[in-house]
């Protein structure tokens, strides 16, 4: 298990996370190379189907990155995001998915360090977890 | 008829004014004497505090620049003669020959290669390495376009020789040009000529020029420069080794008496070396860096963080106080020795590889035959004269100035004056005759419906940003391979003028349909490349990037292999979803041609009065019950004009004015609304719509709880003792004032700024009713950055004593009448009598009150408590949220005559929003899909704008969700929310998002 890389998939909202992230790469700020960021106006945007079509598709973590509490470039957008994922949490155990697999941060335009410890800490609780129970169809 | 404006200079402030003025859609002539615009800047490899790659946040500008419809751009022009006045000057040109038809010239390089001459010096380089007669400026010069040396050129010299006009398959070149001189008229003119670097050679103690080891700092940034002569590796000259041991001597040129040297401090010096210092570890990890300095002065915007990242991460040694006497080299190994006095006194000698000189910055070259042109004066140093109270004005009516041409300073604060002598300069030509220019004309949007997608795909080197962690060939290569992809090219700078043309001529020469750029942050680049898309004929929302620098090669240094893979995923990723993406067409947003300034200082009064100048109404909100601010609390001078008076004055012209309404003692409930139609309303019901909104809310002052502070009647603030001194009322004899209280400390971490400046000021002012009195200011470091310097000779001169405390950042101690402190110069500990302890309390940010006013319209607030601006080089007075800007203290503490320039600086950053009726929105918004909505609502209860409304539809008589466009603000929170999947947002739909989500999973990782 110690060669483990999981593949984590990275939704980042325009104003907030995504520019933490940038910010991280202007402090370049290293950090593993495990995550693919899809960049989405706000983490509201975040339908609950991405995350499940993620996981189904064979990520072994999900992690959702929007703006703190009463930041949200959109007023609300990430208090719903909030409630959506808990949903989806309560959901991803039914089906068997440890719910450590899907996580929320909130990640401000300057907190670039942020960024790098949020990221560097989620795939080590992917790695401790190990690859998901998906099995992928090899085609 | 129309008046265009002038300005002088193409570096980044005349490039920022020129494009204020023209996306007011008032047409500008940009004068650039150098044959591309970039100035210094471009020239840069990095910019503090960010570490932004310079090239990377400029070239944008530069092409937007030369790009503009309403922009002339002039390189390799002079100005020869102004004559008329305000409003109506008549400007004669010199249009210098270039040899080479800058029209027909593709900058191929054909000419460059068959040129036979050698060995000149490339000026651009700074010599440190040489071109051709014929050449092009530099790689990212625009317009890229080559010009001929007469000097040096065979053909023009002796008539012999031709060969790159035999070469030159576009008939470019010819030697029959020549200068020619022309006449504009303008009604107003920017002097943004810039500085030059002052001449290393005075200092000869040194060995410039006669070592071969020692460079400039200027230079250096070339060696050090992906783009420069040594593509980012850096070598020791004499050897061609990288260098191990690296020292930066501090103040070369700047804050000494000494001839040939100047009085003055050049401000940037002290962070353009501990960049580069930072930065030379990164290419090197085992290099020792030493900076020796007498002070640092890390005093603007995060300054002082970064000065302690170049510390404790970096590990440069920092020798404060420590000024170099000389350099000597070793004549056989070349090995330099620095010898220089420690901050124990010790006679010390280092050696070093590579010595790297700080070098000030002097007028610019020819600044007296400009100044005589304009009509217009320079203060003693030679810089355009200025005063506090009117930053921008020169001493000639119509004339502004911005930049380093008024006196050095850093790239933030010359774009926020660039802004604000743009407002300025507009003033002088909207009048009711104005006509506008006419909008540019974009070759006509190719119909792509039902069409295959044919994606063009270029992939970025970014000099070595990129290219050294990611095989970005391997990528290039990669991409080709992915369905829909027709052509995929690697680029040295993707953002850079010849790349963006070559896609637009890709589009239309290849048929493309779809594009993709892998290179940086669409948050910075994307609308370049969206306007390259337009230019070719594609709606520019047929692209897509891939971020393949600020979150991957930057982040994963160290991984090649793995960021490579990495790269190659968003790549795919990126391709999959334009290939998927619709074009779209933004709605018509009107605007409210009204201002909303927040705060009634002389931040907020001189943004109104800017405003107002333009025939625009404007409200001044102040939560007081009257205007003025802070600075009634000082009692003081500036250029002969006490701040009372100038607050008078100001306070008169806003109360005056008939566009100007004051309302004061209000509190502020919210600000909805988006940009063009915000609403103020105030918790007494009343509501005023507005177009945009600028927070000049100022800032405090830090209530000292040191010292027993408020208790002891001999400890004041410095604010306090102004008064005292002021009324005449001071009675210290034995005085000392403590710098850094409540800066620079464990609590508060950053640099005030002010508070050096504030106590000398009064320093002297007890010396000079005083004499006798004895005046000792302890203090960390000194920052009278600027020409402020010459407080800090005048405090030497009066006899005002300093000490130095700053060895272990441990207040001194207060006895009640005695003042122990370690003189860290000495090495001694010193007890000073002391009747009175003035204290230099600093400035707070007012966080509670900065964050419930953000709120309202969701703008980010800094680390330190300031509000957080879109970006910190380019963008220094904008927020990420259109419509909103910032000045004054509330973005940093700073001086008056800093607060009223970026006053002007957001007043016109507003006006290129408020002066227009209308303005044109994103087309990223939700849409509902009638033929599968059901009516249900809970999109509408989602939406935070009120843009949703059910209503029946009229076609079916049943209940259909309708979004309004020019609510909708693009968050997509009400489609994720549909739970029919009726509800979509363009730009982003579900399918959209999903084939990014499949190219990324379906593949192993990097594709393979």
């Amino acid at each position: 298990m110690a060669d483990f890389e999981p593949r984590i998939v990275a939704f980042c909202c325009n104003w907030c996370s995504y520019a933490g992230a940038d910010g991280a790469g202007v402090g370049r700020l290293q950090m593993p190379t495990n995550f693919r960021i899809i960049r989405t106006m706000c983490t509201a945007r975040v339908d609950p189907e991405f995350v499940l079509r993620a996981l189904s598709k064979g990520a072994d973590g999900v992690i959702v990155l929007g703006c703190h509490p009463a930041d949200c470039h959109y007023i609300g957008g990430n208090y719903r995001a909030r409630r959506r994922i808990a949903l989806l949490r309560l959901i991803l155990e039914q089906y068997g998915f440890d719910a450590k697999r899907l996580r929320l941060e909130w990640v401000s335009a300057s907190e670039g360090e942020k960024f790098q410890n949020t990221m560097t800490e989620f795939v080590n609780t992917i790695k401790a977890l190990g690859p998901t129970p998906v099995q992928k169809e090899v085609n | 008829m129309t008046k265009s404006a002038l300005v002088i200079g193409g570096g980044i402030a005349g490039i920022q004014a020129s494009l204020d003025l023209a996306d007011r859609n008032i047409h500008v002539y940009l004068v650039e004497k150098l044959a591309s615009i970039g100035g210094t800047m471009c020239r840069l490899d990095k910019t503090f505090p960010t570490n932004d790659c310079s090239a990377c946040i400029l070239s944008p500008k530069m092409a937007d620049c030369i790009g503009h419809p309403n922009i002339t751009t002039l390189t390799f022009h002079e100005v020869l003669k102004v004559d008329g006045e305000a409003g109506n000057f008549k400007v004669k040109l010199l249009k210098k020959a270039r040899y080479v038809d800058p029209t027909a010239c593709t900058a191929c390089g054909d000419c460059i290669a068959k040129c036979p001459s050698k060995g000149i010096p490339d000026q651009f380089e700074y010599g440190l390495t040489t071109r051709k007669a014929i050449y092009i400026p530099h790689a990212q010069a625009v317009p890229r376009v080559a010009l001929i040396d007469a000097e040096h050129c065979n053909m023009l010299t002796k008539g012999k020789c031709g060969v790159c006009a035999k070469v030159c398959g576009k008939k470019a070149i010819n030697y029959e040009d020549k200068d020619e001189e022309f006449t504009v008229e303008v009604g107003s003119i920017i002097a943004a000529a810039g500085f030059k670097v002052w001449n290393a050679n005075v200092a000869t103690e040194y060995g410039y020029g006669r070592f071969k080891n020692v460079v400039t700092a200027l230079e250096y940034e070339r060696m050090m420069c992906a783009s420069g002569p040594d593509k980012g590796h850096i070598k020791v000259p004499s050897t061609g080794e990288e260098p191990k041991r690296i020292a930066f001597i501090q103040c070369c040129g700047s804050r000494s008496q000494k001839a040939g040297w100047k009085k003055y401090c050049s401000s940037v010096c002290c962070m353009y070396a501990t960049k580069e210092a930072m930065l030379t570890k990164e290419h090197i990890e085992d290099v020792k860096e030493d900076i020796y300095f007498m002070d640092i002065r890390s005093y603007g915007k995060e300054f002082e963080a970064y000065i302690h990242r170049g510390e404790d991460q970096y590990k440069i040694n920092m020798h404060r106080s420590s000024r170099v006497s000389n350099v000597d080299e070793d004549p056989v190994t070349k090995e330099l020795t620095v010898n220089y006095t420690d901050k124990d006194n010790n006679g010390v000698s280092e050696i070093y590889d590579l010595v790297v000189l700080s070098v000030g910055l002097n007028p610019p070259d020819g600044a007296q035959d400009l100044a005589n042109i304009l009509g217009i004066e320079l203060n003693e140093y030679g810089f355009c004269k200025t005063t506090v109270f009117d930053p921008l004005n020169t001493t000639k009516k119509g004339i502004f100035v911005t930049g380093c041409f008024a006196a050095p300073k850093d790239i933030p604060t010359a774009v926020a004056e660039a802004s604000g002598s743009a407002g300025k300069a507009g003033a002088f030509i909207v009048d009711e005759n104005f006509v506008p220019c006419a909008p540019k004309v974009y070759p006509a949007e190719k119909n792509v419906e039902g069409k295959e997608p044919r994606i063009g795909v270029w992939i970025c080197h970014c000099g070595v940003n990129i290219g050294s962690v990611v095989d970005v060939p391997a990528v290039t290569e990669y991409a080709k391979t992915l369905p829909g992809v027709v052509m995929s090219n690697e680029t040295q700078y993707a953002c850079a003028q010849d790349c963006l043309e070559a896609i637009s001529k890709a589009i239309q020469e290849n048929d493309l349909n779809r594009v993709v750029v892998a290179s940086c942050t669409p948050r910075t680049h994307e609308p370049l490349f969206r306007e390259a898309c337009r230019e070719g004929g594609l709606n520019k929302y047929l692209f897509n990037m891939a971020n393949i620098r600020d979150q991957c090669s930057w982040i994963h240094m160290h991984s090649p292999e793995a960021a490579t893979a990495k790269a190659k995923d968003l790549t795919r990723m990126a391709i999959a979803k334009v290939a998927l993406l619709e074009p779209l067409v933004g709605s018509e947003i009107p605007v409210t041609n009204a201002a909303a300034v927040i705060g009634g200082g002389i931040t907020g009064m001189a943004a109104a009065i800017d405003i107002a100048a333009q025939g625009i109404p404007v409200h001044i909100f102040e939560k007081e019950n009257h205007l003025g601010g802070f600075a009634l609390k000082f009692n003081h001078k500036e250029d002969g004009v006490s701040v009372s008076d100038y607050i008078k004055k100001q306070i008169e012209a806003v109360t005056k004015s008939p566009k100007i309404t004051v309302h004061t003692g209000i509190t502020i409930k919210d600000i909805p609304g988006f940009v063009g139609n915000f609403k103020v309303q105030l918790t007494n019901g009343e509501e005023y719509p507005v177009g945009g909104v600028i927070f000049a809310t100022g800032a405090g002052e830090y209530k000292p709880v040191e010292y027993n502070y408020g208790s002891d009647k001999k400890v004041m603030t410095v604010v306090e003792a102004e008064k005292e001194i002021a009324d005449d009322k001071f009675k210290g004899k034995n005085v000392a004032f403590i710098q850094c209280i409540g800066s620079r400390s464990d609590t508060v971490k950053y640099c005030s700024r002010v508070c050096c400046a504030s106590s000398l000021r009064n320093a002297i002012q007890i010396k000079m009713k005083d004499p006798t009195a004895n005046v000792t200011v302890i203090h960390k470091d000194i920052r009278t950055y600027g020409f402020r310097e010459e407080l800090y000779n005048k405090a030497c001169q009066v006899g005002v004593k300093f000490l130095r405390y700053c060895v272990d950042d441990k207040l001194p101690d207060f006895t009640g009448s005695t003042v122990k402190a370690h003189d860290s110069i000495l090495g001694e500990d010193i007890e000073i009598p002391v009747d009175t302890l003035i204290l230099a309390a600093g400035i707070t940010p007012l966080r509670e009150e900065k964050e419930h006013i953000a709120q309202m319209v969701k703008v980010p607030i800094s680390k330190d408590g300031f509000f957080f601006e879109a970006h910190q080089k380019l963008r220094p007075v904008d927020f990420a949220t259109e419509g909103v800007y910032m000045a004054g203290t509330a973005h940093w503490p700073k001086f008056m005559d800093e607060c009223i320039a970026q006053a002007s600086g957001a007043a016109a950053r507003m006006l290129t929003v408020i002066s227009k009726d209308k303005i044109v929105s994103d087309g990223i918004v939700a849409v509902s899909n009638h033929d599968v909505c059901d009516g249900c609502g809970v999109c509408e209860g989602c939406c935070d704008y009120n843009a949703i409304t059910i209503d029946v539809d009229p076609v079916s008589g049943r209940l259909k969700s309708n979004v309004n466009p020019g609510l909708c603000k693009g968050c997509g929170s009400c489609v994720a929310s549909c739970p029919a999947g009726a509800m979509e947002q363009r730009g982003f739909r579900n399918k959209q998002i999903i084939a990014e989500i499949d190219a990324l999973l379906d593949y192993p990782v990097g594709g393979a």
